[in-house]
This record gives structure tokens, sequence and C-alpha cells, in this order.
């Protein structure tokens, strides 16, 4: 799953011109000229892929709705439906090398398939204007539409047919299954169907969840430094901002990766236990048995539930969780968790008067 | 999904066999074949793996499914869960 959460943006693809990426030539249509485009990827494209995983220029990371020519295609050639973040439209053009396809991308505004299905932009109404600005029913003869698995959440398919005479196939989930879905006679194969979440595609994940942590983690560390430091001078500030950003980091980058090896169904659970981990390892390195009873209780009490909290947060990312389900463990775990830092921070200050 | 699941009943997905026509539109859509057919008609065969995704309940032509769905991030969760609580919190301008 490419990224979902990062910098909320309002930016539209603009208009199509012979600037889009990938553009070689100007394709002849009933319906007017349609940009030819590579399917080969350039330095830049990867590179660019790669600094929007660490959520950096994401904003610029657009291309324009309306309709594509791949290949050679013919008035009879498929039509596949995608969104205008650039990352999937360089994935689909790069796998669909040797087919020749019509590409029709939506306006979702930089946005991923699968999010912008959730969030609507990739829906009925923007296939349906689509179509009718294309004049799609002018490049094509047969009425018939490909669309992303993941799209789904956001397209009704009858509908969509009831306003403008196409029809909606759902092929695959990954973009990687189009050829064998177009050269099997457009068989989706149960493989082709069944999403997946693998350690990879998890530690994709990673790079933007870590700079969406840092903004509330640098504000809490500052404010941990200081009164540990007035408290309990230099040497305990370090420590405490230490063990702080260890718990953040292990919800953020461990939890996810070791998802299918850490026991437990429920996020919050992981990351307690993942928390706990951590907790036990910071006692062992920071020479825990010099520490107070106070300190070692506030230290098991506060980093897991840390550690848990940035680990629910994780649920938005993941292929699996139900939004139910992240209610049922905010209601019992949000409290918990809270409850937890407000008594270790009791029992540090009962400590430092001691 | 091999391997990674989430709570168990939780989900709210609910069907109204008696209408389902049949058509297989909530099979094609479903990433987690929550749904079989039997015979023409659609059953809830695994619950439990349902995201509530909300593609099934969508694309189902005579309406006959019903899911709470809303996907997006936790983070907007709590935000939503604290403002249920009425508990006043930054607003982050970080969402999905
Ligand atoms: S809501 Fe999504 S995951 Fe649940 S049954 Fe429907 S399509 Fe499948
Ligand atoms: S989409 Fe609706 S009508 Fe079609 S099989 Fe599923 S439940 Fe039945």
């Amino acid at each position: 799953m490419a990224p979902c959460c990062g910098p909320r943006m309002v930016m539209t693809g603009g208009e199509i011109s012979d600037k889009v990426p990938g553009f070689l030539f100007w394709v002849e249509t009933p319906a007017g000229k349609v940009p030819h485009i590579s399917t080969s990827l350039t330095y830049n494209d990867h590179f660019g892929a790669c600094m929007a995983r660490w959520g950096i220029n994401r904003m610029g990371y657009i291309v324009p709705p309306g309709c594509y020519a791949i290949g050679m295609p013919s008035p009879d050639s498929p039509v596949i439906v995608t969104a205008n973040y650039k990352m999937s439209y360089d994935l689909i053009r790069s796998v669909l090398s040797g087919s020749n396809v019509w590409l029709l991308v939506l306006e979702t505004f930089g946005v991923n398939v699968w999010c912008a299905a959730g969030k609507g932009t990739f829906g009925t109404d923007e296939l349906v204007k689509r179509i009718n600005k294309t004049a799609l029913n002018k490049v094509v003869n047969h009425r018939q539409l490909l669309l992303p698995i993941l799209g789904a959440p956001g397209v009704s398919a009858h509908e969509v047919t009831k306003r403008t005479g196409f029809s909606v196939r759902y092929s695959a989930i990954r973009a990687h299954d189009l050829p064998e879905f177009l050269n099997n006679g457009m068989v989706t194969t149960p493989a082709m169907r069944k999403i997946s979440f693998t350690t990879y595609e998890r530690l994709l994940l990673v790079p933007v969840e870590i700079i969406l942590a840092m903004k509330s983690s640098v504000l809490i560390s500052a404010v941990v430094f200081l009164t540990t430091l007035l408290a309990n001078g230099y040497y305990a500030a370090i420590l405490m901002v230490l063990a702080y950003l260890g718990a953040v980091l292990t919800g953020v980058v461990v939890v996810p990766i070791l998802l299918p090896w850490i026991p437990c169904r429920s996020f919050s659970l992981k990351g307690t236990l993942a928390g706990i981990a951590w907790s036990t390892l910071f006692y062992f390195c920071a020479h825990g048995s010099t520490w107070s009873m106070t300190t070692t209780a506030a230290a098991f009490l506060a980093l897991p539930a840390i550690c848990a909290f940035h680990a629910l947060n994780f649920t938005g990312c993941t292929t699996f969780t139900s939004r139910s389900g992240v209610k049922k463990e905010m209601r019992l775990g949000i409290p918990i968790m809270g409850s937890a830092i407000i008594v270790s921070v009791i029992l540090l200050t009962i400590g430092r008067f001691l | 999904m091999t391997g990674l699941r989430y709570l168990k009943n939780v989900a709210t997905l609910k069907l109204n066999q008696a209408a389902c026509i049949g058509c297989g539109r909530c099979i094609e859509v479903c990433p987690h074949q929550v749904f079989a057919l039997d015979g023409r008609k659609a059953r809830i065969d695994d619950c439990d793996a349902c995201m509530e995704c909300g593609a099934c309940a969508r694309n189902c032509p005579v309406n006959v499914i019903s899911v709470d769905a809303g996907m997006g991030c936790a983070s907007g969760m709590i935000n939503e869960w604290f403002q249920e609580h009425n508990i006043r919190v930054m607003k982050s301008n970080s969402c999905c």
C-alpha cells in the first residue's frame, strides 16, 4: 500500500500538455489528441518516488487527469482507470510495457487509489465526469472500463453504468497483475483478488510514519527534557528523552515490521508487548538497577503506553483492520494509556521529593 | 490474508440474503474473500476478515449489504473519539 497519511494537500493535477511525465508524442483520436506516454521510467521518476516515500514533495507528486495512450491502442483496446498520484501513474505505465491500452486518470488530488476511494475522490461522480470530459465514448468503440479492485469502496459500478453506459470490471488488486489479467482474456485469478501486507509493503510505510510521528514527539521530547533538566539534572533529562524516543520508534518502526510475529490481534496489545520489551532493554542498558523504585515503575508504565499508542495509530495504514475494531480498541485502550502516563508522572514527581 | 487477522466479532457487516440476486459483485470486489456464493445466493463466509472498506455495500446492485464503512487513519479516529468525549485537542493538519 502506498503511504496514505500525509500532509493535507489541496492541489489539482492541472491540464494535460506535452509536459506530462513520460510524454512521447500526440495521438489523434475522434475526441481530440491524447498523449502517448513511455512505459520506461527515468532516473527522476525513481528519485521522486523515493522522496515521496519520505513525505518530501508529495505535494508535487501529481499528474493531470484525463486520457492517455500506452502502446498503440485502437478503439477496441481496453480502458484502464487509475488515480492521479504520480506513483500510481508511473507504476501502471511501467508494468504495461508491451500492451496497447488507454489509461483514464481520475482527479484524486494526488492521492493513491485506495485512500482516494476511502475519501470518495476516486468515486462514481469523478469517474462519470472524467468519462464525459474526455469523450471516452468517441475514443473507444466498446463500453467497458477496468478498475483496480481497491478502487471499489469509492465507485458504485451499477451507477456508473446507469449514468454513462460503460460497464465496470474490477481487474486486480496489484498493478503487477495487469499484464497477466490482460493476456489471459481478462480473468481475475483468486490470487489477484487477495490483498497482501508483506514485510516489504509494511517497510515502505515506515518513513512517512516516522515523519508524521516526529511532529508530536519533538515537542514532547522538548517538554520532557526541560522539566527533567530542572528537576533532576542533565543526565536524567537525556535518559528520559532517549527512553521516550525509543518507545515512539518501537511503536512506529518495530511493531509495523514485526507485526505478524508479535502475538495477539489487538494493536494496542502488540504495542504494549513491544513496549515492555523496550522498557526491559532500556532498563539493562541504562543501569536500571541503580534506579529508584518509583522511576522503575514509571518507566514500565509509561513506555509501553506510549508504544501502544503509536502501534494503534498504525491501524490506519494496514489493509486488514476494521474501523469497528479500532474503535473498540480505542474505547478500552486510550483511557488505560492515559492513566498509565498520569500515574507514571505522579510516580516520578513523588520520587523526586522522597 | 494469511497470517494477519484482526479482532474477532467486531465487523458490522450484514447481508439480507433473501433479497440477494446472486450477481457475484460482492465477491468480485472484496479483497478479503469474506463472501461465498451458495448456488444463487451470496453468503457471509468469513465475517471476521472484513475490514469494513464498504466496497461490497457500494457495489451491490440491489443494496442488500450494509456495513459501517469508513477507512482512514487512526489519528483521525482518535480526534473523532476525543471530540465525542468533548476533549479539545490540538488541530493537527496531518490526516487521511
Ligand atoms: S466491507 Fe470490504 S472487506 Fe468487508 S466484506 Fe465488504 S468488501 Fe469485503
Ligand atoms: S452484490 Fe448483492 S446481489 Fe450481488 S451477490 Fe452480492 S449480495 Fe447478492
